[in-house]
């Protein structure tokens, strides 16, 4: 019996190499698989979430090299060399949460939490864009996450209480 | 979506070559922000994907000597907006660049996806045939030109040959006292279609205008340079009967649909309303007194 040769990359996978949460991974990726997809499904980092799985609603948002992106709008492939956050990497190593984590629930910024790691991860994006002054601004610039539960007054307090603080860079 | 072949060349003959070769079975890939959303639908089925993010050419914006612009087709809004000029010079083009989507889309949706696109609604492109914008397209039989205005050949279609690939959008450089804008109405404020799109670029000369050019979206097949509406323009002080008048060519330009956004007549007037208040940005960017 022949012996086990070394694996070979299939033909139909890429093989890409991705920072995840300050983590360097090699994966190989069949090219249609969305960012979104290898995160939930390959990674087990099921905190982002797929609502219209169409760039609509904005629970899937993660930070891609510090900027916010729908990651269900982006194929896994094209990120090769970036490094993505998600909401399970913006805790320290010790547990302490994120500025924003802890300004959510200190305002109750949400009610059934689907839509809120695409939120925290918005948010955190927005300060470090630094172009909202105001609740209306943080308002039109939030305009890319949908809440269900309609716990936008929250969700705007939370920032609020963020940005009064001083903010906290995006890691 | 299986079966899929990816490619991200670094030139791009390399990514003219591959596409040209795939003979239609190919799509180039900017930001994905609406070609993944078609592939999801099954409305396209790309056997080959050609990324050309990661051609230089395709992503960097220059000022040229003269001082106009050359901004590579995959450019994002995103990129675009944080340019320290681009904005102050042509403040329409970018307000209408950045109405695409929400801060997530416009993290990769790019002008040259959105004019290839061929949406009739497409933000940016009216702002672009305002401005004079012409592209830059290569194909297996070189390099060529062509104005923004001729790139869309009707919904979903473009009048770029097979294997050709739009490289960059060249703007040519500001007269003082010009000025642009972008308004479009939507039945919200974020994240839907317009429902007409008016970009106008003009320039004025102690309160004259000396040029001006008009787009206008939504309302046609595809994207509209109304040339009678400048010529109204020019000449005048843009006094009301002057605006009137553009306003009224507008409204003769409109060839447009029926649907739950907004019906032909509402899309008609809104077209002119629409023209007049891009107009009074415009002017007042130009610096008038
Ligand atoms: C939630 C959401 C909201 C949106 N809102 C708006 C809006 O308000 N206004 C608006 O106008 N659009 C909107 N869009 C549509 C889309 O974001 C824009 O049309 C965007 O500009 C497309 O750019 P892209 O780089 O993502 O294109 P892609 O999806 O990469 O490409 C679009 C098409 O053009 C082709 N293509 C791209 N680049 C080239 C090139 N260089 N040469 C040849 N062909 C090319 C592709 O093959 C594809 O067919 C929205 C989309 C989403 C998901
Ligand atoms: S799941 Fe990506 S925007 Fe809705
Ligand atoms: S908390 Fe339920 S969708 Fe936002």
């Amino acid at each position: 019996m022949p012996t086990q040769a070394t694996p070979q990359a299939e033909p139909d996978r890429v093989t890409i190499t991705l920072t995840v949460n300050g983590k360097p991974r090699s994966l190989a990726l069949e090219p249609w698989t969305t960012l979104l997809d290898l995160l939930r499904e390959e990674l087990g980092l099921t905190g982002t979430k797929k609502g219209c799985d169409h760039g609509q609603c904005g629970a899937c948002t993660v930070l891609l090299d510090g900027r916010r992106v729908n990651s269900c709008l982006a194929l896994a492939v094209m990120q090769d060399g970036a490094s993505v956050t998600t909401i399970e990497g913006l805790a320290a190593a010790d547990g302490t949460l994120h500025p924003m984590q802890t300004a959510f629930i200190e305002q109750d910024a949400f009610q059934c939490g689907y839509c809120t790691p695409g939120q925290i991860c918005s948010a955190i994006a927005l300060l470090e864009e630094d172009h909202a002054q105001n609740p209306d601004e943080i308002r039109e610039l939030m305009s890319g996450n949908i809440c269900r539960c309609g716990a936008y007054p929250n969700i705007v307090a939370a920032i609020e209480q963020v940005m009064a603080s001083g903010g906290e860079p995006a890691p | 979506m299986t079966d899929i072949r990816y490619l991200a060349p670094r030139t791009l003959d390399e990514a003219v070559g591959a596409f040209a070769a795939a003979r239609g079975a190919a799509r180039i890939l900017a930001g994905g922000t609406d070609l993944l959303v078609q592939m999801r639908a099954g409305a396209v089925r790309p056997g080959l994907i050609v990324d050309i993010k990661r051609i230089a050419e395709m992503t960097s914006i220059e000022e040229t000597a003269d001082g106009g612009f050359r901004i590579g087709a995959a450019v994002s809004g995103a990129v675009l907006g944080e340019h320290p000029r681009f904005g102050q010079v042509w403040p329409g083009v970018l307000e209408a660049v950045n109405l695409i989507g929400s801060t997530q889309v416009q993290g990769r949706a790019s002008p040259g996806g959105n004019l290839c696109n061929a949406s009739p609604a497409g933000d940016s492109v009216p702002a672009m045939i305002a401005a004079d914008a012409v592209v830059t397209v290569q194909g297996p039989d070189g390099r060529r030109q062509m104005p923004v205005a001729a790139v869309p050949a009707g919904p979903g279609r473009t009048n770029l040959a097979p294997g050709e690939i739009l490289v960059s959008f060249t703007l040519p450089p500001r007269p003082r006292g010009a000025g642009d804008a972008y308004l479009r109405m939507i039945p919200r404020t974020e994240m839907d279609i317009a429902v007409v799109g008016c970009g106008v670029n003009l320039t004025l000369r102690d309160g004259t205008c000396t040029a001006a050019r008009v787009g206008l979206g939504a309302v046609a097949p595809t994207v509209l340079l109304v040339g009678e509406a400048g010529k109204a323009l020019v000449g005048s002080r843009l006094d009301a009967a002057a605006i009137e008048a553009a306003a009224a060519a507008c409204r003769a330009a409109c060839r447009p649909i029926d649907d739950k956004r907004g019906t032909i007549a509402y899309r008609t007037r809104i077209a002119g309303v629409l023209l007049k208040r891009t107009v009074g940005i415009a002017a007042d960017r130009a610096g008038r007194a």
